[in-house]
């Protein structure tokens, strides 16, 4: 089974983002995995210790993205690849998916892919879905639960609604949800081999692509209008009491 | 403008969320709604009676189940030959993966996730929040068709004009032979789902804290704190119950076992917007409150007077969630005559 998993460095999730003079900025926040990539290398691990393989974690970005593929090989990926390019900036998501499409393509005879459900900076989770159908190959998305049975994939997805069982022929494209179990931390063994990988990077000419054209433009960037709120505090009395006043407060708001 | 609408439903039932994207299109133009599934003319006739002028209806027994590859060449094919200026989807599962899907079969870009819309003399210019809302951009798309996924509640649902007809085109759905097959569905645990809430109680870390309850023996740590928050969340259950909220939690509240992810507000769970937003025991972690600081009146209910939290409440209650929630509830319950 020969599995790539799609990765993404961004600002940690704890970080105070803003944007300043027009440009975002997160202060002395650290870069990390997208947490909803963790999940899907943990799940990419899962499938290759239960069906042999290989895991290739894969990333776009500049030189310092290496730390994220550092963290998959960590984890256990058996290799990575950078995919780095000067004209690679301000991508939209059909743009990336063009790229690791093409990636995709060279890395060859690939079974299946996996993302994590969205990236937490730009939040669109639509890169998984644009990369199958740029592939031919089938997406499945929200995936909580994957069983392979030889060239078949049996999986459940999130709906709206509940979960959706499905199945489809090998490759296939997934994003996954948390159902996996938690992300597994590096070992000591596996931090030391990731330290020493060799991360080769691939250019758009090594890929065989001109250089996509994104059609989105991010006109601007703002700071979300600040909340102008005084909170009312309810005091005094006994818990009734609060209670009673607290419910009359939120009724005199009529929305409910 | 011509507007195309995607008609999200699961066995006939429209997500709320189509109906607020005709609503959007009518303020832009004309619009016509995509209606693709089996045995759906139903559908159809709501359509019209939100204000779609026309209906393309894809009735096909191979559109019974919901299968992305199967929707998305069929819409991709009808606006290859009908060149709508704008495609609207609702941001849920199906209409964000079409979305993408139809944007990269027409050669185009998809705006995700949207907010607000201006459009000036054609041109569109949406917003969208990133970074969980941390952040608002403004987007244009400098190809056609546009592409746009609207969020849930972001925009207004028109009003139902009851007997409202327009123009029915019967259109058959795309052939092939797709890969994906349906084996079937389980349902979800049922409640009111937080995209589509207009109340949301939710609890925190603090749930778990009541002195009152005793975890049964022989459970470790970690197992006795989740039993503690399992039987705490009962109370926020309860009051939900009584305001028809959804029920939501912080992520503390759902690594720690209390209830499952589905509830999970915030940078890792859902982004939500309702107009009440009651939040029980929770702190205010930066990644939860980007996720629901939109929503239009907050309350708050912690012990500690200085959690981040209570800067975003309209009302607060500094005070014993123990005592406080099951009064609230039950106050509630009376004025509502429940």
């Amino acid at each position: 089974m020969k599995i790539v998993v799609c990765v993404k460095q961004v600002p940690d999730s704890t970080a105070k983002v803003v944007v300043e003079q027009g440009k975002i900025t997160w202060g002395d926040a650290p870069l990390i995995m997208n947490p909803w990539d963790e999940y899907a290398v943990e799940a990419a691990l899962q499938q290759k210790e239960a069906l042999g393989g290989t895991v290739t974690a894969i990333t776009i970005g500049d030189e310092s993205s290496k730390e994220t593929l550092k963290r998959a090989l960590a984890m256990g990926a058996d290799d990575a690849i950078l995919v780095a390019d000067p004209a690679l900036t301000n991508m939209d998501t059909q743009a990336t998916a063009q790229v690791l499409a093409a990636a995709i393509r060279k890395i060859g005879a690939v079974d299946m892919v996996f993302f994590g459900r969205q990236a937490i900076d730009g939040d669109s989770g639509l890169v998984p879905a644009q990369a199958a159908r740029l592939l031919g190959w089938p997406a499945i998305t929200l995936a909580s639960l994957i069983k392979i049975d030889g060239n078949r994939v049996h999986a459940e997805r999130g709906v709206e609604e509940g979960r959706q069982i499905v199945s489809a022929a090998l490759p296939t494209v997934f994003s996954l949800t948390k159902d996996f179990g938690e992300p597994r931390y590096p070992s000591f063994m596996g931090i030391r081999k990731a330290s020493r990988a060799e991360i080769p990077t691939w250019s758009l000419s090594e890929l065989g692509i001109p250089a996509p054209v994104s059609v989105i433009s991010w006109v601007e960037i703002m700071n979300p209008p600040v909340r102008e709120v005084n909170c009312e505090f309810i005091t005094g009395g006994n818990p009734e009491e609060i209670a009673e006043t607290l419910a009359d407060k939120i009724l005199a708001e009529k929305v409910l | 403008m011509n507007t195309w609408v995607f008609i999200d439903h699961f066995k006939g039932i429209a997500l709320p969320s189509s109906w607020e994207a005709i609503g959007l299109g009518k303020t832009l133009g004309n619009v016509t709604a995509l209606v693709l599934g089996s045995g759906v003319d139903g559908l159809a006739k709501t359509a019209f009676e939100y204000g779609a002028d026309e209906v393309l209806l894809a009735d096909d027994a191979a559109l019974a189940d919901y299968r992305a590859e199967a929707f998305a060449t069929t819409i991709s094919k009808l606006a290859a030959e009908r060149s709508p200026d704008l495609l609207l989807f609702p941001t849920t599962t199906r209409g964000r993966e079409l979305a993408g899907m139809v944007a990269i079969d027409l050669k185009t870009g998809v705006m995700v996730d949207v907010t607000s819309l201006e459009a000036n003399a054609g041109r569109i210019i949406v917003t969208r929040p990133i970074y969980a809302g941390k952040l608002l951009t403004k987007e244009a798309c400098l190809s056609k068709p546009q592409v746009i996924t609207l969020r849930g509640r972001a925009f207004p649902k028109p009003a139902i004009q009851p007997g409202k007809s327009g123009t029915l085109t019967k259109v058959s759905a795309a052939g092939g032979d797709f890969p994906t097959q349906v084996e079937g569905y389980t349902a979800g645990e049922g409640g009111v789902s937080l995209a589509d809430a207009n109340v949301i109680v939710s609890g925190g870390r603090g749930i778990s804290n009541n002195p009152a309850f005793t975890p049964p023996g022989g459970l470790d740590e970690k197992q006795a704190e989740a039993w503690r928050g399992q039987e705490g969340f009962k109370m926020v259950t309860d009051l939900a119950s009584v305001l028809g909220a959804a029920v939501g939690a912080s992520r503390a509240a759902v690594d720690a076992g209390y209830v499952p992810y589905v509830h999970q507000v915030g940078q890792t769970g859902k982004v939500v917007a309702p107009d009440v937003y009651i939040a029980l025991g929770i702190s205010g972690a930066i990644q939860h409150l980007a996720g629901m600081r939109t929503s239009k009146v907050i309350i708050a209910v912690n012990k500690d007077a200085e959690a981040p939290i209570f800067k975003l409440a309209r009302y607060g209650v500094v005070g014993d969630l123990f005592q406080v929630v099951p009064a609230l509830t039950a106050a509630f319950k009376k004025k509502l005559g429940k």
